[in-house]
């Protein structure tokens, strides 16, 4: 048990993201509007330093801090960076469409600061109460993100719409704890784990099934879906950029320490739970993509699919479905920050281009921008050697590893269908006949996001598939090691 | 050693990436390049042949580790089943580069494509690694949707996406199999190697890896009943795309038939034998019937396929059912030879009908008639490689289906009915002839031009090919059959 200068010490990261934050939001609030743009470069720098702060700071053994409530080993450092570096290229990202726009606030970015911030607890919680904590901080956050264009009332009507289901969703949360604690009488995950191998209450059972039904409303996965495409769409652009990568890799992040740390002996009662939810969220996900006209929409269908695979890696409850899962996540989110890379990228000289049909043409006006965006879809549709098809392949390969033969071949189907909704879009961008208006040049910004995550995928994917697998077997292990 | 193989495979991707590096250059420029590098990739695939195969196992196998920690390499090599394909697949390449010269629309992502679709191609027979095998079997088939997509026919777009999600859906089941033989693996690795050495699968789970495998291979060769993304597509692709998929794209699945079905899973191919002969008997039938009701003469060779296909499906299932090693041997390489000669044939078919298409811009056989008195050497090379289809003695098919036969009536007479196919393939073509090229000439077509250098430099190799395997099979056979006799399952 460490003593209080040290647990801090542990924390530092997080406490330097608090401490910048308050100070940068009192400056904002004196220097007025010139300043906002340094200010949120400024946030970007400190995401950046803190991920790499996060990184240099791997603890040799797993630490457990304040009594148990949070635990820093190599899931949560793996998760902190990840979402770190999400967060600061999704507020860079922003950052460069805002800017022309003239809608950049100081707000903006010490909001995405404080969900970084959020995320970082959730990853590392191992406390019902801290994760909590974790959640709301970055829903909160996440709320006034999804209305942060007031003038839009599209934006202003996606906000409330996020947060009265979100809402809901914590209260099954919470419910779901309170029942956990009820039946196991600890909050902490290490005394839940030693009340279920004493006595896997029904009670427990009931109380895992409340909290995997908020957790699967904040990964938005099938039913508990109905919120996205709403919010994806009404949201402003580089704020659905950001929903759909740093909140989703730090709460699946979550659900599978929480599921794989105290509550793996009760394997056998949740696996069903997350199978069922898999299922449903593929089917939901790509069906409901099909019939969409909208870029945005179908971006959010996608990523309910893409979530419903996710938890096939989760379903399996092994340290190889670790190992998937993360590489999953990490190739998903490269992949989708490129797209809305891509996305807003995209404008004509009236606006921005949000139907797939506008997207007629990319390939004679922006033939490099095509190609990214093409290796990028292919990528999530699945279609190797663009490196979204090995995290499909780990995916899969965990599946048979722990005999759930049928699930993947359900995702192996439903990619198929995916993979229909992926090429469409790719058809038009490549054959079908363009509009009078050519494309407004790609903006510098967003130009290397999408260069760099279409390398990652495509050729530089030799050298960083092999890296990335040995870091999620190194995770993986820890946790399954360490119990 | 020159690690010739990998050259040979990642030389037409460094050409594709050197075309789209220099957009400026005109079109007689690239069709240059594409058709350069073609042809150093012929003679690569020649210096492979030179250096032979060795009597078991696999030759100039090269190997680089990737990830080690899932046994995972890049690992490619040759034997005598893969090393015919290999040739086939570089000598049409080679031919379509040099018929393709007339493409004027986009020619610089044309001639990229087409490279990159060759790369997939000979990665595909040649890759030694379960993964990289599968990666080259998807990139084919992106490379292919493009081509039908942006070069095809009137509704092009509607064939290339079913054919892009019908290829895919039919090899998902392959990754599936893939996955279940590496777990069953020991050590768990990817290497094919080991998997044809040691089988790793055995009882229930041998049988259902067999059955994905089977699925995926037979929407690729295709059999009766996934066969419907064929005609869709050979009608709406380019002449060039036709000759590619046909030629070559279809021995992915013939070529897995034999590679992973037999080789990997050959107790359950056994016991899975008589239903797998059954599907190549009711192919051939059927290939036949349906050729025999086309008009369009594309959509009747695209059906021939289907039947040339079957025989090549019989084949592989007598040599799994067969117990003499003799006999498997006799199976296998007339089933290889076949892949070959249809290879050779179809394509000299597909080319000549992109030229009569190019000329009178329909492909409706009602439409056409006495062309012979216009384009002679046009009619003559098309009868030549009619009649080798059909299956006359002295021409490619014949040696190749007269083994496949000869099996077949040691092993199991009764799947000899698929002959009434040759019957069949006979009369339609003699139809076919009769429709477009004899009868009296129209008015429309009498001044319809015979062939250009750029098409008899295309035609000739392959006519020329189709009477040397014909008449003396031997200087092919000989490399197959070292491969066959010592293959142990």
């Amino acid at each position: 048990m460490a003593d209080f200068g040290s647990n801090m010490a542990a924390l530092l990261p997080e406490i330097i993201l608090v401490i910048s934050g308050l100070v940068l939001l009192l400056v904002g609030a004196f220097a007025g509007k010139k300043a906002v743009p340094a200010i949120n470069l400024t946030i970007v720098g400190i995401l950046l330093l803190v991920a790499v702060l996060v990184l240099l700071r791997i603890p040799d053994a797993a630490l457990s801090l304040f009594d148990g409530a949070l635990r820093l080993d190599a899931l949560a450092v793996f998760g902190k960076f990840a979402a770190l570096l999400a967060s600061a290229l999704g507020l860079w990202l922003a950052y460069g469409y805002l800017k022309t726009d003239k809608r950049l606030t100081t707000e903006f970015g010490v909001l995405i600061l404080f969900a970084a911030l959020g995320m970082m607890i959730m990853v590392s919680a191992t406390d019902l109460l801290a994760l909590y904590v974790g959640i709301e901080m970055q829903s909160l956050a996440l709320y006034v993100l999804a209305a942060s264009n007031r003038d839009s009332l599209r934006s202003s009507e996606s906000g409330l719409k996020y947060f009265v289901l979100g809402a809901l969703s914590s209260g099954l949360l919470l419910y779901g704890a309170s029942l956990i604690y009820g039946f196991s009488g600890s909050l902490r995950f290490e005394g839940i784990a030693a009340a279920i191998a004493n006595d896997a209450s029904v009670g427990l059972v009931v109380g895992i099934v409340f909290l995997l039904s908020g957790l699967a409303f904040k990964i938005s996965a099938a039913p508990f879906h109905m919120w996205t495409p709403d919010v994806y769409e009404g949201a402003p652009t580089p704020v659905t950029a950001f929903f759909s990568v740093a909140p989703k890799i730090a709460a699946v992040i979550l659900i599978a320490r929480i599921l794989f740390d105290p509550f793996l002996q009760m394997l056998a009662d949740w696996q069903q739970v997350v199978i069922a939810i898999s299922v449903l969220s593929m089917v939901v996900g790509y069906l409901g993509a099909i019939m969409q006209r909208n870029i945005k929409r179908m971006m959010a269908y996608s990523s309910i699919a893409n979530m419903g695979y996710a938890l096939i890696a989760i379903a399996s409850g092994t340290a190889g479905g670790l190992s998937g899962l993360l590489i999953y996540m990490v190739l998903y989110a490269i992949t989708t920050l490129g797209i809305f890379a891509c996305i807003l990228a995209m404008r004509r000289a009236e606006g921005m281009v949000e139907q797939m049909d506008d997207l007629a043409g990319l390939s004679r006006s922006q033939p490099a921008l095509a190609i990214g965006l093409t290796i990028l879809l292919f990528s999530v549709a699945g279609i190797p050697p663009i490196a979204g098809f090995f995290g499909k392949y780990f995916i899969f390969l965990a599946a048979m590893q722990a005999n759930l033969l049928w699930l993947a071949i359900f995702g192996a189907v439903a990619s198929v269908i995916g993979a229909f909704v992926y090429i469409r879009v790719v058809k038009i961008i490549w054959f079908d006949e363009p509009p009078q208006q050519d494309f407004v040049p790609v903006s510098r910004v967003q130009a290397i996001l999408v260069a760099s995550s279409a390398t990652l995928m495509l050729p530089a994917a030799i050298w960083f598939l092999p890296a990335l697998y040995e870091w999620s077997e190194i995770v993986a292990l820890s946790l399954f090691a360490g119990g | 050693m020159l690690p010739i193989v990998s050259i040979t495979i990642f030389l037409p991707l460094v050409g594709a990436l050197a075309v789209m590096t220099m957009r400026k250059l005109p079109r007689q420029g690239v069709h240059a390049i594409g058709i350069g590098i073609s042809g150093l990739t012929l003679i690569g695939t020649i210096f492979m042949w030179m250096r032979g195969v060795e009597a078991s196992g696999f030759s100039q196998v090269e190997q680089i580790n990737w990830m080690p920690s899932i046994g995972a390499a890049y690992r490619v090599g040759v034997d005598g089943i893969s090393l015919p394909l290999v040739l086939l697949t570089s000598l049409l390449f080679f031919l379509t580069f040099i018929f393709s010269a007339k493409v004027k629309d986009r020619p610089h992502a044309f001639v990229v494509l087409m490279l990159m679709l060759e790369t997939a191609a000979l990665g595909t027979f040649t890759a030694l690694d379960a993964i990289l095998f599968y990666v080259f079997f998807e990139v084919s088939l992106v490379s292919m949707y493009f081509m039908i997509a942006g070069w095809g026919h009137e509704d092009r777009q509607r064939a290339a996406l079913m054919f892009f999600i019908y290829t895919l859906l039919g090899s998902l089941p392959l990754l599936l199999a893939i996955l279940g033989l590496y777990l069953g693996s020991d050590p768990n690795t990817f290497d094919m190697r080991q998997w044809i050495e040691n089988p790793p699968l055995s009882g229930m789970a041998a049988m259902l890896a067999l059955i994905a495998m089977l699925f995926t291979f037979a929407v690729k060769i295709p059999v009766f009943p996934v066969h419907t993304w064929l005609p869709a597509a050979h009608v709406q692709a380019p002449a060039a795309g036709s000759v590619i998929l046909a030629g070559v794209m279809l021995k992915f699945g013939t070529y897995g038939l034999v590679r992973f079905s037999l080789q990997m899973t050959p107790d359950a191919f056994r016991e899975a034998g008589q239903i797998v002969l059954a599907f190549g008997v009711v192919a051939a039938l059927y290939g036949a019937f349906a050729a025999l009701a086309q008009k369009d003469i594309k959509r009747l060779i695209a059906y021939t396929s289907v039947n040339h296909m079957g025989y090549v499906v019989i084949g592989v299932a007598i040599a799994a059912l067969a117990t003499d090693p003799a006999i498997r041997a006799t199976a296998l390489d007339g089933s290889v030879l076949q892949m070959v000669s249809h290879g050779l044939v179809t394509g000299a078919l597909f080319f000549m009908v992109g030229m009569l298409q190019d000329r009178t811009k329909t492909r409706d056989m009602e439409k056409l008639g006495g062309l012979l008195a216009v384009t002679p050497v046009l009619g003559w090379s098309f009868i030549l490689a009619a009649f080798a289809s059909l299956g006359l003695p002295g021409l490619a098919h014949f040696p190749a289906e007269f083994q496949i036969f000869l099996a077949t009536l040691r092993v199991e007479p009764w799947a000899i009915i698929a002959i009434l196919g040759i019957v069949i393939t006979a009369g339609l073509y003699l139809l076919a002839i009769g429709k477009v090229f004899l009868g009296e000439t129209s008015e429309k077509w009498a001044q319809m031009k015979d062939l250009e250098l750029r098409e008899a430099l295309t035609l000739a190799p392959l006519l020329f090919l189709i009477i040397a395997v014909g008449v003396a099979p031997f200087w092919i056979l000989d490399m197959i059959h070292k491969t066959t006799v010592a293959l142990q399952f």
